[in-house]
């Protein structure tokens, strides 16, 4: 399996998200972000950080950059994206996921292990999870509160399109369980033909029992299989 | 311009130095020369009043790499790995603009490091609030806290680790203290001394702005009650422009086009310049018309004194401009060719074809004043008779008070809000002992710390300073790694006054003193002087940051209580010292009497004990007793070890009170397996080593027969009440 990673400027996960992809054996490349041609790849990874310092609006001007060109066409090919966390605002920026991510509720930053259910476990990127659906990953995000309206919201959950839901320890999904004010407690999602993921937690940062699991390994297990 | 005394004074150059000035240049300064002069004599600058003590600090052992005097200390952590750290004070511009201030401490910190070739692998900070109802604390702790948080989150340099104390002594001087750690290979390391002549000096990063003119200076005097005025002395941060220089001084460094490079923090371009020079004794020539501007019309004066952050001073191999020049611009980067190095020794300034300044170099730096200054030896706070009705205290509502009062509160409300996981190598979390970094793709780890103790220095600061190394000391210790070497910033008031240079001069004497016993050096480090407010001084504050490796990180231990049914042992003898403890502060409200002493012998013999402890595998958990005595450090393994204790006290002559809430030093408690008892046990006797088994971990709750039996949730809860209430949030 084939990866590029998209390092734009105050992109600051790129690092960490390349030595996840390596570990599990896929055979990365980073894409500096004003290339015009991306190289030949099934899996595209936005990661996480500040891209362009989130000036304008979190993921915005990242979306304008030129490789991104060829990001949508892979990903309107049927390539597999995935965007974490910064990587998610510029999906949303580009048009490839639909609705919005505000500030968190409570207007600050917020880095800590939450728990997740993973709710569609059918996709490429998910695969693995039917085994092990609350998980605990890392978020670090100030602009983590996925926002859409009623009938974007019906239609997320009638399609299947959520990946993942906030939960707590026994995999209850409510308010006191939603770090963000996330709409329905969403933390990542699928589009129509689930081949873009985008999600606010790191899997890439829980991928050694020394960092206090391995929670993340199983996503890039899933990738590997499903190839 | 007649340079008159109104404007000598507002330079806060003294009549004295202004005559010390004309006779080391032979001439009257012009304005622009007078403003270089007060960037580089002012305290923060020329630490003309510390000079003579901090020279009294034992610097080197066979780790040091470099000691003091370059832009950060380093150490030698075998396979050629380096570690590169330095901690800093931002206070007074925190204390005018939190947001900015902090978050330019961070960014003035990360360059110091990175200016070394090492890339940052985590940050840590001391942050001193005043009392909680004074009606700025709130807005204080808001700002510094998200300042910190918006810097190190952006630049993607996971903040790790630090404390954050309340007291009434920095009501109008708070103290933000921010410490990085950067890794290099040892023989990629790059300093700051300018060598051979002619070749270009290169300007680097954001362009130069009217931010920050005569910040250096204004961190140098005392706040008065107009210190909202002094806002445009406070720089304004950027971190997005710093990952990019970051990335393109690293990618620069790969090669040998870098002579030498010095980041342009306080005093800007001007001591950036001078300092390069200076050290390769040689003489600089800039041509100001060559700086980058953000503001029209700007003058050389503000040019030379502005504080713009983000902006490096390299001197370059002459011939390979073209190629940096490249990288400069891939990551969207100011690159210009100020000027050259010259064999003059002189700082030479040209503008719009004149000569506008002509300096010798060493009346800026070796020549600079350097004081004597008077200094008064304090009186330790005697003891008096204690309250005789203290012991009539229920524990458990002593305790509780403790846990919840704010200094004592667990801080999670403060280190989420930092990104602390980024970079895939945190393995130990804030909220223990130490933070722990793993070294990227190794098996080994860097534990990393920063204590203060001003309560005890205040009482006594010979003493103080010595108990905030061992705190150090300890601190690395409990997580299992070998202790190398510490950088320290020394927060205090006015030099200028006898009682509190006798506070600093003392102080110095026992971190010396601390540090030689322990082989733990001093590498680096900074001193801030004046944090008064009309005459008010706050508490002497020195900060220390402690790094320790650990070979193997299989060996690494935590503080969380691991299994029920262990043994929970203290180790290091308790006498009950209660004068400036928790107990006594928080419940009984008496802040006077001397600090406890500090045996160096006791402190070293103990640590390696548990050091060995730890290299047998015998130790489950380790806690350093601090603040708040046994108890508070029982219950903080509890809690984040989510088990019980069943504890008992042994014999002994004093009372529950004093056995619990002393705050004897040198102690550590630790947790073992009953099978491990014998073996334990048979170690600490042979080497002479006291301990007390005082019980043993059980399911659910604290219990001291007679005395309480408190619920891990409650006890939970009341340690995460306090941020969360104070701040209004559920």
């Amino acid at each position: 399996m084939k990866s590029s990673v998209i390092v734009f400027p105050g992109s600051n996960c790129d690092r960490d998200v390349a030595v996840a992809l390596e570990k599990f054996q896929i055979k990365n490349q980073m894409v500096w972000h004003d290339e015009s041609n991306l190289p030949k790849s099934d899996l595209v990874v936005l990661p996480g950080g500040f891209s362009y310092g989130d000036y304008l609006r979190t993921g915005c001007i990242a979306s304008k950059s030129r490789i991104i060109n060829d990001v949508l066409k892979h990903a309107n090919r049927g390539g597999l994206v995935l965007g974490i966390c910064n990587g998610f605002q510029i999906l949303i920026e580009t048009g490839l996921l639909p609705g919005v991510l505000l500030r968190n509720k409570k207007l600050r930053f917020l880095s800590k292990n939450v728990f997740l259910k993973v709710i569609n476990v059918n996709s490429k990127f998910c695969l693995n999870y039917n085994k092990k659906n609350i998980i605990k990953l890392p978020i670090a995000h100030n602009e983590g509160n996925y926002f859409a309206n009623n009938a974007l919201l019906k239609k997320l959950e009638d399609r299947n399109l959520i990946a993942f839901k906030y939960c707590n320890e026994k995999g209850d999904i409510n308010n006191t369980s939603n770090p963000n004010g996330s709409s329905n407690n969403i933390a990542g999602i699928l589009n129509n033909g689930k081949n873009i993921l985008g999600m606010m937690p790191h899997p890439e940062r829980l991928i050694d029992p020394l960092l206090s699991g391995e929670d993340g390994s199983i996503m890039f297990e899933s990738l590997l299989k499903s190839h | 311009m007649k340079i008159t005394p109104d404007i000598i004074n507002n330079h806060g150059i003294k009549p004295h130095e202004y005559k010390k000035i004309i006779s080391l240049i032979g001439k009257e300064p012009n304005l622009l020369e007078l403003g270089i002069f007060s960037a580089m004599w002012n305290e923060h600058c020329s630490y003309k009043s510390s000079k003579k003590y901090l020279k009294t600090l034992p610097t080197k052992n066979k780790k040091v790499i470099q000691g003091p005097g370059e832009n950060a200390g380093v150490v030698d952590i075998e396979d050629d790995d380096a570690l590169v750290f330095k901690i800093e004070s931002h206070n007074h511009p925190s204390y005018i603009e939190p947001y900015q201030g902090a978050a330019t401490g961070v960014g003035g910190i990360l360059r110091d490091v990175f200016t070394m070739g090492a890339r940052p692998i985590a940050t840590l900070n001391s942050i001193h609030f005043g009392n909680h109802n004074h009606p700025k604390t709130k807005n204080l702790l808001n700002g510094v806290v998200s300042g910190i948080g918006g810097y190190g989150n952006c630049i993607g340099i996971p903040t790790v680790g630090g404390e954050v104390k309340f007291d009434n002594s920095y009501n109008e001087n708070i103290l933000v203290n921010a410490m990085a750690v950067g890794l290099v290979k040892k023989n990629k390391i790059f300093y700051s001394k300018a060598k051979k002549v002619n070749q270009p000096v290169i300007y680097v990063g954001s362009k130069t702005g009217r931010d920050g003119i005569h910040g250096a200076s204004m961190a140098s005097a005392e706040f008065d009650e107009n210190a909202d005025e002094k806002k445009p002395t406070v720089q304004v941060g950027d971190p997005f422009t710093e990952k990019l220089l970051l990335e393109a001084c690293l990618e620069l460094m790969k090669d040998d086009s870098i002579i030498s490079i010095q980041d342009m923090g306080a005093a800007g371009l001007t001591s950036s310049s001078v300092e390069m020079a200076s050290k390769g004794n040689l003489g600089i020539e800039i041509d100001l018309d060559k700086v980058p501007c953000r503001e029209e019309k700007m003058t050389p004066y503000e040019m030379m004194l502005s504080e713009s952050q983000e902006r490096m001073l390299l001197i370059l191999n002459s011939g390979k401009e073209e190629n940096a020049k490249k990288i400069f611009n891939k990551w969207g980067l100011d690159f210009s060719i100020i000027g050259k190095t010259t064999s003059s020794k002189n700082l030479v300034l040209n503008f719009n074809r004149k000569e506008v300044a002509n300096l010798p170099l060493s009346s800026l730096s070796s020549d600079a004043p350097v004081y004597d200054r008077k200094w008064k030896k304090n009186l330790i706070s005697k003891k008096k008779n204690l309250p005789k009705d203290f012991k009539s205290l229920k524990i458990s509502e002593s305790l509780k008070k403790i846990l919840i009062s704010p200094n004592n509160s667990e801080k999670s409300w403060v280190w989420e809000q930092y990104d602390h996981t980024v970079m895939g190598d945190t393995v130990q979390k804030p909220g223990g002992d130490s933070s722990v970094i793993r070294i990227h793709e190794k098996n080994k780890g860097v534990a990393m710390t920063v204590d203060s103790s001003s309560h005890y220095c205040l009482a006594d600061p010979i003493t103080g300073g010595k108990q905030v190394v061992c705190e150090a000391w300890r601190n690395l210790i409990s997580v299992g790694s070998k202790p190398i070497a510490i950088t320290n910033c020394l927060n205090f008031g006015s030099p200028e006054k006898d009682e509190i240079m006798g506070q600093f001069v003392e102080t110095i004497d026992g971190i010396s003193q601390a540090c030689k016993y322990l082989d733990f050096p001093v590498v680096s480090g900074n001193v801030s002087f004046y944090n008064e407010t009309q005459s008010k001084a706050i508490s002497p504050t020195p900060t220390i940051g402690g790094v320790g490796l650990i070979k193997n990180l299989d060996y690494m231990t935590t503080i969380n209580l691991k299994e029920i049914g262990s043994y929970i042992l203290v180790v290091g003898k308790t006498l009950g010292h209660l004068y400036q403890s928790e107990f006594f502060r928080e419940v009984l409200e008496i802040k006077d009497g001397p600090p406890p002493e500090i045996n160096l012998f006791n402190e070293k013999n103990n640590g390696l004990l548990i050091q060995t402890l730890i290299s047998k595998k015998l130790v489950n958990s380790v806690h350093d007793i601090s603040s708040g005595g046994i108890l508070v450090a029982l219950s903080e393994m509890c809690i984040s070890g989510k088990i019980g204790a069943n504890i008992k006290v042994p014999r002994n002559n004093i009372s529950l009170h004093e056995y619990l809430f002393g705050e004897d030093q040198s102690r550590y408690l630790i947790e073992i397996n009953e099978e491990n008892n014998v073996e334990v046990s048979k170690i600490l006797e042979k080497n002479n080593i006291y301990y007390e088994i005082i019980g043993k971990t059980q399911k659910d709750s604290l219990y001291l027969n007679n005395e309480f039996n408190i619920k891990l949730n409650d006890l939970s809860e009341l340690n995460s009440f306090w941020f969360r209430n104070y701040f209004k949030e559920n």
